[in-house]
Parts: structure tokens; sequence; C-alpha cells
């Protein structure tokens, strides 16, 4: 069974179709490359998959668990993570803290009012422990505003991690950075894959053919093409436009 | 830093703590002798428990309250309507206060938490309109614009010793004790794991969402919780002025609660508010013996504040003493400050 299936979802503002017909499974494991043109609804896919935005018909199926229309906090608490493509840190935290706060344990007490939270070192060195892994070890007491562009990028992949997540959504991680901010990135989300479930939404070519198990295309709301990397390149849509070009 | 066991956010007591409650303590023996009165320390210390309140929403949860002076109030009417009409006990007058204001703040919680920025502040401004009218036309039950009136300071029963607290002196550090559990608790509250999470929802509330949590439960409670506690303090206030005005739920009244916090520093430091209250109530009276215009220089410090020094008296107390830098002070104060006015809904 896929861990996340997703059929016949439709989204419109207004009389504005934003998503036409989106269907989509992705199993478990697999690092699943989400691609088009901009305005083609990938955002907007990926606000319905993690409860930003309600689909108007359609369903979504987590572990064969419906979640269509769940608000985003349960969404993530079933164990979807998301990174923003504008990026979304608690800018006054320090790196440690953000970390610290995404950790379930934490939002399991996060109506504890009479514990000091830093009273608890067991947070505190989890978060450092997760810093580690994305090459932030020695950036825990920086303020997330005070890091730089690529640190941030991999502090929002912290985050995520923190989380324990079963699925990390990911949107233009590479988006902004140079050359070898996306080598570096390349490498972490590399070290990830296998160990969760990945969907990402990316226009770097380089890194989706190189890191993605399968691939869609999302064009005027729906997906117009979807397999392995070498399968897409033979792909006749995906030849004709420009995106395959790259790759 | 990572904060150790042994850093003050996870102290229940620290030495800054200390220090007041020792200065507080030592106000009855020279307040007269420097040309202000025992009433005074007790306005002071009502005060500053209700801008700690206030701030818990204004500074913690970064959310702009503009009519918080109808829990005050509601806690003050609750605390007197109780006392008459239930039971005139101490303890149960003043959990009235706290329990009514605190129903009155998720009553309105739940038209507002969806809500941030200007928005939310025009609703709080809204809600507090109408609390104030139905407090003036309430004739037969708050008293109307006369107030309600022989509100008795009861005594405070201990089991095991009762005081009489109709002495400016005693319901003074009757007061003071109060003031004393409360900040611990604040203190506690706002350094606590829930603490934290609201300072997180400030800073985005999208991330705080796709993280797991509940952003509209989490801004519901710490309002309704900020008006529990601004009505406890209304229920000292109704003791100390041994009546209940409607005054204090208007919208300049207010105004004043926003206006003390802000000088003072809440925006960057937990004492802000406390500062901020003592600028305010030792302006107004110093400088109203002076001049009917005290208001003017209070309010042209405000607007100095808001454009200049969004830090507070309290963020350049920390530059001098805790060897932080002004600057960062300032940028975390300015920060705080386009936060409380950014955006609408969160979603």
């Amino acid at each position: 069974m896929a861990l996340i299936e997703v059929s016949g979802v439709h989204v419109r503002f207004g009389d504005r179709v934003v998503l036409e017909s989106i269907d989509l499974t992705v199993p478990e494991g697999e690092f699943h490359g989400l691609m088009g043109p901009n305005g083609a609804g990938k955002t907007t896919f990926f606000n319905v998959l993690t409860g930003r935005v309600k689909p108007s018909r359609g369903s979504i199926r987590f572990d064969g668990e419906d979640v269509t229309g769940l608000s985003s906090h349960r969404i993530a608490a079933k164990g979807v993570a998301r990174s923003f493509q504008i990026m979304t840190l608690f800018d006054e935290f320090s790196a440690r803290e953000n970390v610290m706060v995404g950790l379930p344990g934490f939002r399991a007490r996060g109506f504890d009012m009479h514990h000091a939270a830093a009273g608890d070192r067991g947070f505190a060195e989890k978060a450092s422990e997760i810093l580690v892994t994305v090459g932030l070890a020695d950036k825990g007491d920086t303020r997330a505003k005070d890091l730089s562009y690529g640190d941030r990028r991999a502090l929002e992949i912290a985050v995520a991690l923190g989380q324990g997540p079963r699925v990390l959504c990911l949107d233009e991680p590479t988006s902004g950075l140079g050359s070898d901010g996306v080598q570096r990135l390349a490498t972490l989300v590399g070290r990830l894959k296998g160990k969760l479930t990945i969907v990402a939404i990316e226009h770097d070519m380089e890194f989706l053919f190189s890191l993605a198990d399968c691939i869609s295309v999302i064009h005027w709301g729906q997906v117009v093409a979807r397999g392995a990397p070498h399968e897409l390149q033979q792909n006749e849509w995906v030849k004709r436009s420009n995106l395959g070009r790259f790759a | 830093m990572i904060p150790t066991p042994q850093s003050d956010s996870a102290r229940l007591i620290t030495p800054t703590m200390l220090v007041l409650w020792l200065v507080l303590a030592t106000v009855p023996f020279w307040i007269a002798r420097v040309g202000l009165y025992p009433y005074l320390g007790i306005e002071i210390l009502i005060w500053s428990l209700y801008a700690l309140a206030f701030n818990l929403v204004l500074g913690t949860a970064g959310l702009p309250s503009f009519g918080h002076g109808a829990y005050f109030g509601i806690g003050a009417y609750a605390f007197g309507l109780c006392q008459f009409n239930v039971v005139a006990n101490l303890w149960v007058c003043l959990a009235a206060a706290f329990a009514v204001a605190g129903l009155a703040g998720a009553l309105v919680a739940l038209f507002i938490s969806h809500r941030r920025g200007i928005y939310y502040a025009f609703m709080t401004i809204a809600f507090g309109q109408i609390f104030w009218t139905v407090a003036i036309k309430s004739h037969k039950v708050t008293g109307g614009e006369d107030g309600l009136l022989k509100i008795a300071r009861l005594p405070a029963d201990f089991g095991f010793a009762s005081f009489d607290l109709a002495g400016n002196v005693a319901f003074y550090y009757f007061v003071l004790m109060v003031f004393g559990i409360a900040v611990i608790a604040l203190w506690r509250l706002v350094h606590s794991p829930y603490g934290r999470v609201i300072a997180a929802i400030k800073q985005s509330e999208t991330r705080a969402a796709h993280l797991g949590y509940n952003v509209w439960l989490y801004k519901a409670s710490i309002f309704a919780l900020s008006a529990a506690v601004s009505g406890f303090a209304g229920g000292l206030f109704a003791m100390a002025q041994l009546a209940a005005f409607p005054d204090v739920m208007s919208l300049h009244q207010s105004g004043y609660v926003v206006m003390m916090t802000l000088v003072g520093g809440g925006l960057v430091s937990f004492w802000g508010p406390v500062i901020g209250v003592f600028l305010f109530l030792i302006a107004r009276d110093v400088i109203g013996a002076m001049t009917n215009a005290w208001m003017l220089y209070f309010g042209l410090l405000f607007i100095a504040v808001v454009l200049f020094r969004p830090e507070g008296v309290a963020g350049a107390i920390m530059a001098a003493w805790q060897n932080r830098s002004l600057n960062s002070m300032r940028q975390q104060g300015g920060t705080a400050l386009r936060l409380l006015f950014g955006g609408g809904r969160w979603r």
C-alpha cells in the first residue's frame, strides 16, 4: 500500500481553477520529485497535501487513512513535515530552539505551563544531535536570522527532521542557493533518501534527476507525465517542453 | 547559550525578583517621607500585575490587544458583585474576579483568535467598547456611571490567622504577597514549554502549525489567561478603591496599559511592564502636581519610544547591566513591533 495516495484533487480559488485533477501515489521510502513550469500548481498541491488549503474535490489518504481537509497541525502531527519555498523559521530563536520546538516530545508538553523549558536537558541535547546531522553543529546558539542563507536552508531541514516525520515535503529546497550550496544540500538530502519518504518540488533538474526515484510533471493543474528519471527523459511531453533540457 | 537549569529562565525565583520584593517591602517606611503616599504603592503593584498579564498577549504572543481594560474592569465588578450577592469571602471573590474575566476573555478569544495584526487590534477594541458600554448602561447591576460602591476590603483569612486589610499599609502588604506569587507563576509560564510555543507562534504561525501546533487554541488560551489575570488584578483594584467604576474599561484607560508596557520595554523584557507602570504612575503624580498637561509629556515619550526606542526602558537597562548590545535590543524591539502589526490571517 502506498503511503500517500492522492486522487482527483481539485482546487479552485473563486472562479480560478488552480488544480484541475491531481492523482499521485508515493510508496513508503520513495523520493518523489515534482516538476513543472511556474504557476503549474506545485506549491498549491503541497499546500493541499499539508493541510494549508482544503481541496474542493478529491481525496488524500495517508497510510490508508483519509486526511482530506484536515488542518495543517493535525496533518503535521501524523508525521508530515514540510519546508517552504520562502523560508519560514522562528527568526528570533536560536537554531537549537528552532529544532527543539519541533520535537514531538516538546509538542506533547505544549500546554505544560509550570515547568521550565530549560529545565529539561533532553530537548536541547536531542536538538543538538539533529543540528550535527545537517552540519550546523557549532551554530546551535546562533539566532536563526543571523545564519547564512545556506545554513538557514539546512536549518529548515533540521527542523523538519526534528519532527521525526514519515514524509518530508520540500518546496524548492535549493532555491536561492549557489552551486556550492546546492551541492551541500544534495549531499544532505541524499543521505536521507531511503530513510524516509520525500516529496520535493524542484526546479534544479540536476538535483532532481540525480536523487529522485520517480518524478511527476505537473502542468495546467494535473500530472501530465510520470516516471523514473531515465524514463522521463524519453517522454514525448517532457521532450517537447524545455523541462527535460537539462537532464 | 544553551539555557541550563542554572539559568534564570529555569529558576522558580530569580535574584531580580528577590531584590524587587525586598525593595517593595520597605516602601511603606519611606514613601510618605519622599512626598508620596502609601496608596500609590498599592496602585503601582496592582497596575504592575495588570500590565504583566497584559504583556502575555502583547509581548509574549505578539498580539495587539487594545481593549484589555474590559477584563480589568470585569474583574473589579465580579469581585464586588460576588461580595454583595454570593459570599463575602476574600478568596471566593478574588477567584470570581479571575474566573469571570477569564470567561469573558475566552468568549472574545472565540471570535478573534484566527486573526493577528491590525485586524486583531480592531476586534479587541470593538469588544472592549461593548463591555464598557454594557457596564455603563446596566445601572441595576453595575451602578452605571456612578459605579459599584461600598465594596469592602474583606479580611484575609488564612485559617490559622485572619488579617484585617482595611488599612492601606496592611492592604499594601497583602497585595505585595499576591503580586509576588503572581510574578513567580507568570515567570514560570513564559519560560515553560507553553510559553515558548506562544513565542514561536508570534514569530511564525505558519511554521508552528506545520510543526503540529494548534495555533488557534494557543492564541485563544493565552488571551483568556491574560484576561483572567487582568481580572484578578481588577478584583484587587476594586478592593483598593472600595468601588468599581466603568472608567477603567474605557478605550483611553485600555490605552494606558499599552503605553506603560511599551514605554517600559515589555517587547524585550519580562520586567518591562513593571518598569512602565512605575514610570507612568510616578510621572502622573510628580509631573501631574506641576502641570495638568502631564499626559502630553508622557504621550511624547510614548511616541519617541515607538519611533526610535522600541526596546523601551527595560531594553536600555538590560544593555547597560547585562552586557547585551543596545543595538541588538533595539532590533529585537523593532522586530516585535513589526510582528504586532504585520499580517492578517495566518493561512
